[in-house]
């Protein structure tokens, strides 16, 4: 019988190999060895290690290990280079950036072969879904760099960044962090990961080929210690990350106190809940896409199934028998859905997962099917029977590793949802829009898909809440988080508050009283039992504050979590609150601007005005809360994608020394206005400024526990803060190695930080307070993709 | 007219035919199709499965085992339709066949589709071939006549010697809703059709959205279809991939809870051979290899058969083909 007769029976799809051959004659014309680039050009090969095919473990190249000589030499070129660059204009720098979008397509099925060679990854996959969207992220940015300065008034690039980047999308997330970088007019120092480094080598070359300013991008190839390089070094401005919360974790206690920009885009564990009103079997299919897309190692995949028990066991059959038909194999055959995974380290992380869970009671499924004989290779696989107490429900397995969970009812869903300490992106599966948009809000994550999963475009933020990170890449957003301010670079020192030396008079003018905390709208007395004297201007007491301790830090940041209700409240509401407040402060405004005066020595005047500004800041974010929101992008797809502006949840903002009341209402403010809880720890040496102020707050009807107010040891306070895991955000007002303290003891749930750094920030200049610039830090956006179509 | 008994294909005989069952409007209210997320799966089956060199040579073949060769046309006369069935008895070039090493194999296309004027006709061109005569019935392309007209319609064929009916449902019924309405006229129908097979011709691109086009299929389905269709060929939209991938879910839903499977038919516009292997991936992916059988799976075509003629030289010879050095249908 002829083959052709036979395959007539058999029907099978037989090979569909896409031709390595391009790629192969590209590493040899390179020596198979390559250098760093630095300067415009590559560097002579230092000592090097080998970049192996994960399909086959053949060697494909030889890779330069970075030295901290090496990233000295790119940092320098990238200082010099960044000064030129940032004062083109903003056409010439999007010229470059244009180009090298026309280059990335022209280029488009080498860099596609490179990147499955190196990686593991399906053609299909680095042809259709990592090149297509490299070159719309170049494009997008090419449109910000024109419009930089129109778009963002008063703002300049950080200056030179590092960029780390992870193996999963070699090329995709060097396109992430370089085309935003060069838009803003910073000029980057950037590591691809040592399994995966081939792309950035030819991307590098395509720079050098447009004539891109030698040192506006410098590629460093190495491991963990070129990234320990590049993260220490002294003359970067700006860290941009994305890779293991661990690493993630490390790389914030390493830039503590440096004012090293920071955005870290880490792990997931994401859900995708399927309701029973679904489109079930497109539901199936979205698993398909969420969590055996390039082999599962991807940050955002769907890995945790929420299914509704009343279609759990109709659902896990479908998904089985759709498993049943994925192709793992040689990840350059077009008709493979599941390659190679980057290394044989992966593929015993993953086995060593898998043994875990089911030795905790988990059933392990995976189809049959033929398997290549060699090769980082690993069956699609679901657990089942697993509980959010097992290890596999909780840890990220970045592999083809599917759990499943069942839940009752909405709310029990949202509960699963969040009960991790990540939250990257979620997927909400319904044919009821009214269930799908009312989880949406509720699921803390970054990114919610309806109906679909692992959308990515350059116009739509990508970044998470909680241990997933902080920043957020593509979008207006992901433009910011390579812009500052132009006056936060001219911010100088504050100057020492001058206290005056206690006089020890127990004699005091009217009743003894003292101030108690302010904790769940109420009036608490200190946990310690203590209370320590507050001294006037004079050094005569003024007035005694409870001497908080962490055990009140606990019951306020109870209270605050109690109280997260405040931001799913109207906009209206939280503004009329806020005028409310300003009112009443308004009413009593002569006796605060006295106790101003006695605790400060502030003159008359400047007592008056810091009062008044303070009743004015009210306002200011009175008319600002319901006016600081969101935008619909338009992905290039039939799709809204709906950037929501949500709350940072429970913020801790320790106000500063100096300007007592205005410092605090300058924090607060903004905070309670995008629906925040706050547990404030007021000016060290003068609270009763703000101990006051509770009263103000009782007759506004601010609901309990949105504003919790602790005195007592400011420092102490604030560290314990930083290191709660129950708190989500922290703003500190203080000194520069206070502020490092803060900034290291945030790092243990990756909570977002804002510290002051011992420089003076001018709290009654208006233009910058009643900005948006605190309200960017008091929100994170989340992007909800809504596909529609009847 | 006495019907000469061919060779059966062993996974044909063994199929059981569609009893039809009970309306379910529990059922059909279960029904949900997301055309975002149809549209998605549509789109990436032709990038996620592509057969290449002798694998697709093998496939082409298969797509012409599994056509329904059609002229529906308002000027179609006799010798058209001899013309037809003449390219029917030899679809392929026979140098290409012979090529091909597959002659042994009979390759013809599964039936030949025509209006009932000219069923007589094609029977007997078709005589000996063993490919049977389908017919286009009950108003064909609009199903807007009285019911016992159309009723009759689909007997004239089936006596004309017609083995398949390619019947069409009111599609204002789908819109509105009218599934009781809609079930009884097709029970009916196939009930007149006797042993002739039937399949429920949609019209999917007026049927407005995917939920209506997968209801509608198990509507069909549950008064004993033996096929659904998508389209006439006249609608302003035919078959598209996410309409049948709504189809075929449906299908295989219905296989679930039945236990019998229901031959799908795209039909209108499927004019390329690469056209023809997305569709054979996609019934592949979503029902499986037994699927892709004449009695589970049909194009209706009329150009398709050429391309696939000149792709199939193509692949033999390493030259582009040209159409006229096909034998016309």
């Amino acid at each position: 019988m002829s083959k052709v007769a036979e395959i007539f029976e058999t029907l099978d799809y037989g090979l569909a190999p896409e031709a390595p051959g391009p790629a192969l004659d590209w590493l040899k014309a390179n020596g198979g060895k390559f250098g760093h680039f630095i300067d415009g050009g590559f560097t002579k090969p230092g000592k090097t290690f080998a970049s192996i095919n994960p399909a086959n473990g053949e060697k494909l190249a030889e890779i330069s290990d970075g030295t901290k000589a090496d990233v000295d030499k790119a940092v320098k070129a990238a200082r010099a280079a960044f000064k030129d660059w940032s004062q083109l204009s903003g056409f010439e720098r999007a010229k470059y950036l244009y180009a090298i979008a026309r280059q990335i397509q022209r280029e488009s099925r080498l860099f596609a072969v490179l990147e499955t060679l190196d990686n593991g990854k399906p053609i299909r996959e680095s042809r259709d879904a990592d090149i297509p969207l490299v070159a719309r992220h170049f494009y997008h940015h090419a449109g910000w760099a024109q419009h930089i300065d129109k778009a963002f008034p008063d703002h300049v690039p950080y200056g030179v960044c590092g960029q780390i980047i992870p193996w999963n999308f070699p090329l995709l997330m060097l396109a992430w962090k370089i085309a935003p970088a060069l838009a803003a007019g910073n000029t980057v120092v950037l590591k691809p990961a040592e399994f995966t480094s081939l792309t950035a080598l030819l991307f590098a070359q395509i720079c050098a080929r447009i004539g891109l300013p030698k040192g506006v991008v410098n590629i460093v190839t190495g491991a963990g210690e070129t990234g320990e390089a590049i993260v220490n070094h002294p003359d970067i401005d700006k860290i941009a990350f994305t890779g293991s919360t661990e690493v993630g974790k490390i790389i914030r206690r390493a830039t503590a106190g440096s004012g090293k920009g920071l955005s870290l885009e880490l792990g997931g564990k994401s859900p995708f809940v399927v309701f029973d009103d679904a489109d079930l079997d497109s539901a199936v299919e979205g698993l398909v896409d969420a969590i055996w897309f390039n082999q599962g190692q991807v940050c955002c995949a769907g890995s945790r199934l929420l299914i509704q028990e009343s279609v759990e066991e109709k659902f896990i059959a479908k998904v089985k028998a759709r498993m049943a038909t994925l192709r793992v194999g040689d990840p350059l055959d077009k008709s493979i859905d599941i390659g190679a995974m980057v290394d044989p380290v992966q593929v015993a992380r993953v086995q060593d997962l898998l043994k875990q869970g089911a030795k905790e009671g988990g059933t392990v499924y995976a189809p049959d099917g033929t398997m290549p004989e060699k090769g980082c290779f690993l069956r699609p696989t679901l657990v089942t029977g697993i509980s959010p107490a097992h290890i596999l429900a909780s840890e990220e397995i970045f592999g083809p590793v599917l759990v499943a969970m069942s839940f009752r009812t909405p709310e029990e869903a949202v509960a699963l949802a969040n009960n991790t300490r990540y939250g990257l992106a979620a997927s909400v599966w319904t044919e009821n829009i009214n269930l799908a948009l009312d989880l949406a809000p509720k699921i803390k994550a970054g990114v919610v898909w309806i109906n679909s999963t692992n959308q990515f475009d350059a116009a739509v933020g990508f970044g998470g809440y909680r241990e997933s990170g902080f920043g957020r890449e593509g979008g207006r957003e992901g433009m910011a988080a390579y812009l500052k301010p132009s006056w936060e670079k001219a911010l100088k020192a504050t100057p020492v508050l001058k206290l005056a030396t206690p006089i020890s008079d127990p004699v005091s003018a009217g009743i003894d009283r003292t101030a108690k905390l302010y904790i769940g709208g109420k009036q608490a007395r200190p946990d310690s039992g203590y209370a320590r004297a507050i001294h006037g201007a004079d050094g005569r007491l003024v007035g005694e504050v409870g001497e908080g301790n962490r055990k009140d830090i606990r019951n306020a940041v109870e209270a605050a979590r109690g109280a997260l209700g405040w931001g799913a409240k109207t906009a209206h509401l939280r503004s009329q609150i806020l005028y409310y407040l300003g009112e009443n402060l308004d009413y009593r405004k002569a006796e605060f601007a006295e106790r101003l005066r006695a605790l400060t020595g502030a003159s008359a005047n400047a007592a008056k005005r810091e009062v008044d500004l303070s009743v004015e800041r009210l306002f200011a974010f009175a008319g600002w809360a319901d006016k600081y929101d969101g935008a619909v992008h338009n992905p290039p797809a039939r799709m809204l994608a709906a950037g929501i502006v949500e709350p940072i949840g429970v913020l801790a903002i320790a106000a500063p020394d100096e300007m007592p009341l205005l410092g605090a209402i300058s924090l607060l403010a903004p905070a309670i206005a995008m629906g925040n809880t706050v547990v404030l720890v007021p000016s060290d040496p003068h609270p009763l400024a703000i101990t006051d102020f509770y009263q103000v707050m009782e007759t506004s009807d601010v609901p309990g526990g949105v504003v919790n107010i602790v005195t007592g040891p400011k420092r102490e306070l604030s560290k314990t803060l930083a290191e709660h895991d129950g708190v989500d955000g922290i703003w500190f007002a203080g000194s520069l190695e206070d502020s490092a303290m803060i900034e290291a003891a945030s790092a243990g749930n990756v909570k977002q930080s804002w510290t002051t750094r011992g420089l003076g920030y001018d709290w009654s200049d208006k233009a910058i307070m009643e900005s948006d610039y605190l309200l960017a830090r008091a929100t994170q956006i989340k992007n909800v993709w809504i596909p529609y179509g009847a | 007219m006495s019907l000469k008994i061919v060779d059966t294909p062993k996974e044909a005989a063994r199929h059981k035919r569609n009893p039809g069952y009970p309306l379910d409007l529990d059922w059909v209210g279960q029904v949900r199709m997301n055309r975002s997320a149809l549209e998605r799966r549509a789109g990436t089956i032709g990038a996620r499965r592509s057969v290449k060199k002798e694998h697709q040579l093998a496939w082409l073949l298969k797509a012409v085992a599994l056509m329904d060769l059609t002229t529906l046309n308002s000027d179609d006369t006799p010798g058209r339709v001899e013309r037809l069935c003449a390219k029917a008895r030899n679809p392929i070039r026979p140098d290409l066949v012979e090529a091909l090493g597959v002659k042994h194999l009979g390759i013809t296309p599964a039936a030949v589709c025509v209006y009932h004027n000219f069923v007589a006709t094609a029977v007997e061109a078709l005589d000996g071939t063993g490919i049977p005569v389908a017919a286009v019935s009950t108003a064909f392309p609009h199903g807007l006549t009285p019911l016992d007209i159309r009723l009759a319609e689909i007997k004239a064929s089936v006596a004309d010697g017609a083995q398949e009916i390619d019947i069409v449902i009111e599609r204002g019924m789908v819109l509105n809703g009218d599934w009781q309405g809609l079930y009884e006229q097709v029970r009916a129908m196939r009930e007149a059709c006797g042993d002739a097979h039937i399949k429920t011709i949609l019209g999917t691109g007026e049927l407005a959205t995917l939920t209506n086009v997968a209801k509608a299929s198990l509507v069909c389905m549950l008064a004993g279809a033996d096929f659904i269709k998508t389209s006439t060929g006249k609608e302003k939209v035919n078959a598209t991939l996410p309409t049948s991938l709504a189809m075929v879910r449906m299908i295989r839903w219905f296989y679930q809870e039945t236990g019998i499977e229901i031959g799908y038919k795209p039909a209108g516009g499927i004019a390329k051979a690469k056209d023809a292997l997305t569709y054979m991936a996609l019934m592949k992916e979503e029902l499986g290899r037994g699927w892709l059988e004449p009695h589970l799976f049909r194009f209706g075509a009329s150009s398709l058969l050429t391309d696939i003629e000149r792709q199939i030289e193509h692949g033999l010879t390493g030259h582009y083909a040209a159409d006229y050095r096909m034998a016309m249908a």
